[in-house]
Order: C-alpha cells, then sequence, then structure tokens
C-alpha cells in the first residue's frame, strides 16, 4: 500500500515535468493547419481558445523537411551553435584536464587558496564577470566574433572543480607502481591519470554541454551580429516568423542533448553528485 | 650518504610543487587574463568617474545603493530566491526519499526528472505560453472551478510562472544530489537503530536528517548558484523590461551593459561578488565545523 502510494505521487509529479516533452513531440509532427487550429488562439491570436491533443491528426513530416531544407537560416545558427560549444568543449579538455590533474595529484604550496578561489569562480553568476569579460574581450578585439563566447568559457573553473573529485579518487597505489617502473610524470599523466578519470571528464563534458547549448547570457552581451546567432537565440524569432517550423526546431536543438542524455546518464548523474561531494 | 638522504624530501617537494605548477599554468594563466585581472580592472573603475578619470571614492557606491531599480530588482531578487530555493529543497528531498523507497523501479522517475535539463530554453516559453497564456490550458482548468482567465505571463503571476520554470528545470538535479547524501549514509546505522526498537519514523528523525546535514548547505549553494540562470526563462518571457514583479538584478545588470554604464557595473559588480564570496566562506566554515563536530 505505502509502495502503491508513493509510485502513485511519483507518477503524477513526473507526468507533469514530463507532460511539455510529450506535446513538444506531438506537435512537431503536425502540419500547419493542424497547428494553427489548435494554437493559433495563442500563438497568432486567433480566435478560441488552444485544444489540447497529444497525438497529431494528420501526422506529417513536412516541418522537419521544411526545416532541415527549406531553412538557410537554421543551419547557419545551429552551425554557429556547434562551434561555439565544441571549440569550448575543445579548450577546456586542453586546459581543465592538466589543471585538475594537479589540483588532485599534487599536495603543494598554496593548493588550498587556489582551490577555493576556483570555488569561488566557479559559483560567480555571469552577470558578475560579464564586465571583466567585456573589458578583455574588447582590448583583445575579440567582440562580435565566435571567440567571444568561446573564450571565456574555456576558463571557466567549473569544469577543473568536478574533474578534481575524479582524479583525487584514483588510488596512489597505481601511481606509486607506474612511478616505480620509472614512468615520468607526462606518462603517468596520459597513462594512468586520462583511462581512469574518463568518468569524470566525461561528466563534466556532459555538463558543459548542457550548458552552453543553452547558453543565452553571453552570446546576448557580446554578439551584436545576428548571422553569429547560436540557435538559443535564434529559436525564439523562428517561433514567430515561422510557426509551422517552431516545435520542430525546438525538436531538432534537443535531440544532441536528449541523445547525450540517453547515452551518458551515469556519467551526468555522478557528474552532479561531484559537484557536490566536499572537498 | 645522510647528507643526501636529507636532502631528498625538500628537493622532492619543491620538484611536486614545479610540476603541479606546470601541469596548473595554461589554466590559471587564462583564468588571471580573463576574469582575475580584468575584475582588479574592475575594481579600481569602481572607485573612478567615467569620463576624466577622477577618483571619487564611494560615490559610484553610493549611486548604485539609492538607484530605485537596484532597491526593486535586489528586492525581488531577494524574493525570488527566498521562495524558490527552500520549495526546490523540500520538493526534490520528498521526491528522493519516494525513489529511494521504491529501489530499483525508482530509476525511470529519475531519468523523467532530469530531462528538463535538456529542454532548449526557447521551446520552454514556447510550451509556456501554451499553458499561461490567457487562452491557455492552465485557464482552461481554472474555469472548471469558475475562475475567470488570467494572463498569467503579464502582470504580478509572472513571479509564480518563473518560480514554476525554476522548480519544473531544476529539480532533477537536486534529487540526484539527495539520493547521494541518502546512499552515503552507512546501512549500519539504521540496522543497529533497529535492533534497539527504533521504528521508522524515529530512524527518520534521528539517523537520517542529522546524517544530511552537509547535504543540505551544499544542496543550497548549488541551488542558489542555478538560479542565477533563471534569468534566461525570464528574459524570454518578457524581455527587457518585464513586469516589475520579475525585474531581478540580472535584467539590471543586463540593462545596465547595453547603456555601457560601465561605472554602475563595476560598482554593483564588487558588491553582488562580495556578497556571494562571503556567503560561500561562511557556508564552506559551517561545513568544515560541521564535519569536525
Amino acid at each position: 500500500m505505502r509502495k502503491k502510494l508513493t509510485f502513485l505521487f511519483l507518477l503524477l509529479l513526473s507526468s507533469v515535468v514530463f507532460l511539455p516533452l510529450l506535446i513538444m513531440m506531438s506537435s512537431s509532427f503536425m502540419g500547419t493547419s493542424e497547428i494553427i487550429k489548435h494554437y493559433g488562439a495563442v500563438l497568432i491570436g486567433t480566435g478560441g481558445s488552444v485544444q489540447f491533443s497529444l497525438i497529431p491528426e494528420f501526422p506529417t513530416l513536412k516541418a522537419y523537411l521544411e526545416l532541415l531544407f527549406d531553412s538557410p537560416g537554421f543551419y547557419v545558427m545551429f552551425w554557429n551553435s556547434c562551434r561555439q560549444v565544441f571549440g569550448i568543449l575543445f579548450g577546456e579538455c586542453l586546459v581543465s584536464i592538466p589543471a585538475a590533474w594537479a589540483f588532485g595529484r599534487f599536495e603543494f604550496p598554496g593548493r588550498k587558496a587556489l582551490f577555493t578561489l576556483y570555488m569561488v569562480l566557479m559559483i560567480m553568476p555571469f552577470q558578475v564577470t560579464m564586465v571583466s569579460n567585456y573589458l578583455v574581450l574588447d582590448k583583445l578585439a575579440m567582440m562580435d566574433t565566435h571567440w567571444a563566447i568561446i573564450m571565456p568559457g574555456i576558463f571557466s573553473t567549473f569544469p577543473v572543480f568536478i574533474m578534481t573529485k575524479f582524479f583525487r579518487s584514483i588510488p596512489r597505489s597505481f601511481i606509486e607502481a607506474a612511478k616505480i617502473d620509472g614512468a615520468g610524470e607526462i606518462s603517468i599523466f596520459l597513462k594512468i591519470g586520462l583511462p581512469l578519470g574518463l568518468p569524470g571528464i566525461l561528466s563534466a563534458m556532459i555538463l558543459g554541454f548542457l550548458e552552453y547549448w543553452n547558453a543565452m547570457e553571453q552570446p546576448l552581451a557580446f554578439l551584436k551580429t545576428k548571422t553569429l546567432w547560436p540557435m538559443s537565440l535564434y529559436l525564439p524569432n523562428i517561433t514567430t516568423e515561422q510557426l509551422s517550423v517552431a516545435f520542430t526546431a525546438s525538436i531538432v536543438m534537443m535531440a544532441p542533448a536528449l541523445m547525450l542524455f540517453l547515452w551518458g546518464q551515469s556519467y551526468l548523474e555522478q557528474g552532479i553528485e561531484a559537484s557536490g561531494l566536499k572537498e | 650518504m645522510p647528507y643526501a638522504r636529507k636532502q631528498t624530501p625538500i628537493r622532492r617537494n619543491k620538484n611536486t610543487a614545479v610540476k603541479a605548477y606546470l601541469f596548473l599554468a595554461p589554466s590559471l594563466l587564462g583564468v588571471a587574463a580573463f576574469v582575475l585581472i580584468p575584475f582588479l580592472d574592475v575594481i579600481r573603475r569602481s572607485f573612478y568617474e567615467a569620463m576624466g578619470g577622477r577618483f571619487v571614492g564611494l560615490k559610484n557606491y553610493q549611486t548604485v545603493l539609492t538607484n530605485e531599480a537596484f532597491h526593486q530588482a535586489a528586492f525581488n531578487t531577494g524574493r525570488f530566491l527566498l521562495t524558490c530555493i527552500p520549495l526546490l529543497l523540500l520538493l526534490s528531498f520528498l521526491v528522493a526519499l519516494c525513489i529511494q523507497g521504491l529501489c530499483g523501479s525508482g530509476e525511470w522517475f529519475k531519468t523523467i526528472f532530469l530531462t528538463p535539463m535538456a529542454i532548449p530554453v526557447a521551446s520552454i516559453v514556447l510550451l509556456w505560453q501554451l499553458m499561461f497564456d490567457e487562452k491557455g490550458y492552465l485557464n482552461q482548468i481554472t474555469a472548471v472551478f469558475h475562475m475567470s482567465p488570467v494572463d498569467w505571463m503579464n502582470g504580478a503571476t509572472a513571479f509564480y510562472v518563473l518560480v514554476f520554470s525554476y522548480l519544473w528545470k531544476n529539480i532533477g538535479y537536486d534529487i540526484i544530489l539527495w539520493l547521494a547524501g541518502l546512499n552515503g549514509i552507512s546501512p549500519a546505522l539504521y540496522e543497529a537503530a533497529r535492533v534497539d526498537g527504533a521504528g521508522r519514523w524515529q530512524c527518520f528523525r534521528y539517523i537520517t536528517l542529522p546524517e544530511l546535514r552537509p547535504t543540505v548547505f551544499l544542496i543550497g549553494v548549488l541551488s542558489f548558484v542555478n538560479s542565477f540562470k533563471v534569468f534566461r526563462e525570464a528574459y524570454l518571457i518578457a524581455g527587457d523590461y518585464p513586469d516589475s514583479s520579475i525585474y531581478m538584478l540580472q535584467h539590471l545588470f543586463n540593462n545596465w551593459f547595453v547603456s555601457l554604464d560601465i561605472q554602475k557595473m563595476s560598482a554593483a559588480a564588487v558588491l553582488t561578488a562580495l556578497v556571494i564570496t562571503t556567503f560561500l566562506l561562511v557556508v564552506q566554515h559551517r561545513n568544515e565545523r560541521n564535519a569536525e563536530d
């Protein structure tokens, strides 16, 4: 009885959470006339009220075709998003993994102070560092280029924090054994640190992807030229301009994140847990 | 060689530090160049005049602190944080307890509660329109109870729409954190208590709650961090100048940025950074003290 009640409670709450996703999925297979019929009241101001439907009456892939083959703007934005997000993630790998290795593997003077500094920077909201970022980007003439998004992102301290936790948990005996075999620091890092710390690296990358794929504050502040905008900023426009593909564009933008989810949920969970464990 | 043996540990320490700093160098240089040094410049600017560069002491701070929009935004941000963080902590804790109670079959629910993290903010806004518009779903539900339709996203109710968005988006993240905390409690504690004849409630009250104390602080901090990102939803729902009930510090900063009001922004950034740093250090200190107890 107790279990059944718990189950029911969770089912109810999770359907509230999940319902928006279902609406979006089913609407992405609707034709324009069906979208207007159901949602016109809200989105373009035809009379009446919105109508609820979870299954399209006439399912069609037309919206997907229109979006993928007939919306050049969408391609540009999708590509912008990819460039910015993968630019950041690639840079983060080069910079943050060694830094996390340093924090996780070595005891050195200044370690505690620096790590606290990294933690403080990690929790600073974008709005606080916005001016500082702007001053540098302006000086380096990076404003209004992809670099304005990528460079500050690369030096985010969040992935360092996450990966340090994972590197810390590598048993010392592994490293000592490699040392006795005559391995240098670099090869210990490459042959022991990287493979054993891989779950941490993946966790940080997944959390980073979800964060930057939806980034709005940075592009809004640092990109004036609309052709440089990522999808996250462009999507609201598409809704008003091309009603027929509004839901489809959402689904296509969501697809990479959702696939990452299905593939890497355990890494995601490990990453979230690591963000909460004490130092 | 006793002399050499004495030398080794010191030399090794120095070596370790050199190695560590070499690994750390790229990140440290980047952080210094993109965050630390410019932030020092921001601190300097906060004491100077915009044009001519005259030292004006605390005048910029005075301007910010007496600014009416700042009062409104700070009040709203505070109200938002005090409403949604306790709500989120409670709700996610409840769900985490339920999921743990179900054992294996709870896994599915975890996935479902996490999915909002993957949904693009822009799509959320589209969906919210369908739900909270004057002609939307929510009003159809309230109409059953003979309530007159409300335009939820414009007007004072926008605040609650925003609270809902925050809860909806972050509940999964916090559930995972709670579950990690719950699973970290040693089963031996419960077994011992049960042998002593403790009931379900007593176990919860005297083992689960005290054991989770450090977890609460950490989840609180992370929920606080994530709460700043609610600006995305607020911005997309209502633009630069939303209803005054959801005009937050983030809007204010953004608008000052657009008008390139560097002086006000610098002073406000320094103030906010101070508040947040103090907050973190206090939490960390309390945590360390708790751990020692």
